[in-house]
């Protein structure tokens, strides 16, 4: 396997998604091939920042509106 | 004093869910007691909710809606449905599910809409998606396939700088230039954290395509950084 084709198969590897066969010649290459895996350690990091997209806090005005509407919901069943 | 005050504090339906909780799973348990406690009028519960899930139900209605405000006021009408809804969720998926599944209808809506009245060229872009191809500049390697120019190892980098502010913001701004297909497969996975199956159910795709998706999405995303953290 070349670099070339083990960077197209790194999201089906982190899937597990890759065949018995194709896995081991996956993690073969892996193994002695520093620049994959650098690449695939920066997939992973990607992935990690991506996600601390979620942490964005709901801002005060929203949180208030939103808490407002929940009360009126709980005491009179609508909003 | 308003008509049917308290009601739902103590509505059946509370007593009827807190009695099946030894028999639910893990997962379905916690859905099933913060259920209860959102119809018992709890407020700690509500809060803690819409706190959780704001940051990657922002992003969700970002990725069909263009315009900050407008996502914003999906996240507040998904909400609001939520509630009006409530009684009739049925616990047949995670609530959760429910919930994120009620958003992408209300942002899809959304887009439709705005697709009506604006001249908005690249809602309507050829979106190639799903074709699996290269996503790494064929000029990184050699003739032989192998790495030419290497990948830096991003792990002397400061968290700092990984992580900084600007760094998120350009993982956004990244994450907008995607095609949609590409934008919302990311979004539900990285940053809302379902898996691929609840993925491919949400937008009726296949797993090969939920990969090949993904896949490009964060390939852009790494590229766009590896430009940046240089
Ligand atoms: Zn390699």
């Amino acid at each position: 396997m070349t670099c070339r084709e083990v960077v197209e198969l790194m999201t089906d590897y982190l899937e597990g998604a890759l065949s018995a066969e194709y896995r081991a010649k996956f993690e073969d290459h892996i193994a002695g091939c520093d620049g994959c895996r650098a690449y695939l350690s920066q997939l992973r990091t990607t992935r990690m920042v991506v996600g601390k997209l979620a942490d964005e806090p709901i801002p005060a005005n929203i949180e208030a509106e939103l808490m407002k509407a929940f009360q009126d919901w709980s005491l009179a069943g609508q909003v | 004093m308003v008509e049917g005050g308290e009601r739902r504090a103590r509505s059946p339906i509370t007593s009827a869910l807190t009695s099946r909780l030894s028999l639910a799973g893990v997962g379905e348990s916690r859905d099933e007691a913060e259920l209860a406690a959102l119809k018992a009028g709890d407020e700690a519960a509500f809060s803690a909710l819409i706190k959780r899930h704001h940051g990657p139900m922002l992003r969700l209605a970002m990725a069909y809606v263009r315009d900050p405000a407008a996502a914003e006021d999906v996240v507040q009408e998904t909400w609001l449905t939520c509630l009006r809804n409530l009684d009739r969720f049925e616990g047949r998926s995670t609530l959760k599910t429910w919930i994120f599944g009620i958003a992408m209808n209300l942002a899809r809506s959304r887009r439709r809409k705005e697709a009506r009245v604006l001249p908005f060229a690249s809602l309507f872009r050829r979106d190639d998606s799903d074709r699996a191809g290269a996503t790494v500049d064929g000029s990184r390697f050699g003739a032989d396939g192998m790495w030419a120019t290497r990948p830096d190892s991003w792990r002397s980098l400061p968290e700092e700088r990984v992580l900084s502010s600007e760094t998120l913001q350009r993982v956004k701004r990244a994450i907008e230039a995607l095609p949609v297909k590409q934008r919302e497969v990311i979004t539900l996975r990285d940053v809302a954290g379902f898996d691929a199956g609840e993925v491919c159910a949400f937008l009726s795709i296949s797993p090969e395509n939920q990969r090949v998706r993904l896949h490009r999405a964060r390939a852009a995303v790494r590229k766009m950084l590896e430009g940046y953290l240089r």
